[in-house]
């Protein structure tokens, strides 16, 4: 079936496809049919910069159980990544203030 | 009747364009039998995914069968690229909206009964989002001699399912159709579910209409689809000669 669900976000960041890096603008969250994944309903994401047309896309479709383990996965890494930027941050300060 | 093996068979197949909805310049596979005719036309209403390479080989696969098959790009209107890049614009927009879609199918309709090898007498054939288009096409349109609604899951809406590209529930046209419907489906479907099926038959008995259904068991959404999983070797091959009938008994 067809379900038109579609979640969208504006996104900062670059994506690559297979003509190159490209600047991101948007981030499209469908449940839907997907093109590839041997399932009826996927959870579609496409990395997109709807002004440089079509082709500007980035694309996974993922199960929905690991869509969840990709949510987790990336929470996990900005948790982490954020405690070193701090702590780097704090360090930098100390030497700073000796 | 089964063609022999001594029978000249010629087909052409190739992109053309023509003025779409509004006049917009529109792309459409168009693949026909060589030849005098007068053929049967169909045009074939492509799925969400897209006007891909499985839609143009089954625009061939009619063209085989002797009849003159247009399917156009829906998706025209969103720019080119890979099919699957175009249907994910088309996707991401919420899809292409009802009124373009009737407007290119009408178009292709009065292409074919121009051509002077056809017999004046098309049909629609879609699957998936294409079945409810094609469904809401014969509804809307007075030149459609024969509709085939292969599991059109969206036929039957739900109010808070209505949106702006898809302002209406095909089912509540019924009662403007006028030509013979063939519908096929599965009834693992979840959309359309075995229960919508039921009510868009009950729409069709209410008002009168010359229908014919075929509900196949141990088949979900998709089951004609020889390149995936939903593809159901059983089922499809029976359906298959049901659409040939159907199409034979309307539009020759």
């Amino acid at each position: 079936m067809c379900t038109y669900v579609v979640e969208k976000t504006p996104l900062a960041g670059s994506g690559r496809n297979a003509e190159g890096w490209f600047v991101l603008t948007e981030a499209s969250v469908s449940y839907d049919h997907p093109f590839h994944a041997p399932v009826e309903h996927a959870v579609n994401i496409d990395f997109t910069n709807v002004a440089a047309g079509p082709s500007a896309r980035v694309a996974v479709e993922l199960t929905a159980e690991s869509a969840r383990a990709l949510i987790a996965a990336i929470e996990e890494a900005i948790e982490r990544g954020q405690e070193v930027e701090r702590r780097e941050l704090e360090a930098s300060e100390s030497y700073a203030t000796r | 009747m089964p063609r022999t093996t001594d029978q000249y068979q010629a087909i052409q197949a190739e992109t053309i364009i023509l003025d779409g909805h509004g006049g917009d310049p529109i792309r459409a596979f168009y693949a026909r039998p060589l030849g005098a005719g007068p053929f049967p036309s169909m045009v074939l209403i492509h799925h969400m995914p897209g006007w891909d390479d499985w839609y143009k080989e089954v625009t061939m696969k009619f063209a085989y069968h002797g009849y003159a098959t247009l399917s156009p790009n829906l998706y025209e209107r969103f720019g080119h690229g890979a099919p699957d890049d175009v249907a994910a614009m088309a996707r991401n927009a919420g899809g292409v909206p009802d009124e373009t879609v009737v407007g290119d199918i009408d178009a292709s309709i009065r292409f074919l009964k121009a051509q002077p090898n056809t017999n004046g007498k098309t049909g629609l054939w879609g699957t998936c989002s294409g079945g409810r288009h094609g469904y809401l096409a014969a509804c809307k349109l007075d030149n459609v001699d024969a509709i085939c609604d292969l599991w059109g899951g969206g036929v039957v809406m739900r109010e808070e399912d209505l949106t702006p590209a898809r302002p209406a529930s095909p089912i509540d046209f019924t009662a403007d159709l006028t030509a013979p419907v063939l519908g096929i489906f599965g009834n693992d479907d979840r959309n359309p579910t075995p229960e919508a099926v039921d009510q868009q038959e009950a729409a069709l008995k209410q008002h009168g209409k010359q229908y014919e259904f075929y509900r196949y068991d141990g088949a979900g959404h998709g089951f004609f689809y020889d390149n995936r999983p939903a593809y159901r070797q059983e089922q499809a091959t029976d359906a298959w000669p049901k659409v040939w009938a159907f199409l034979s008994k309307h539009l020759s």
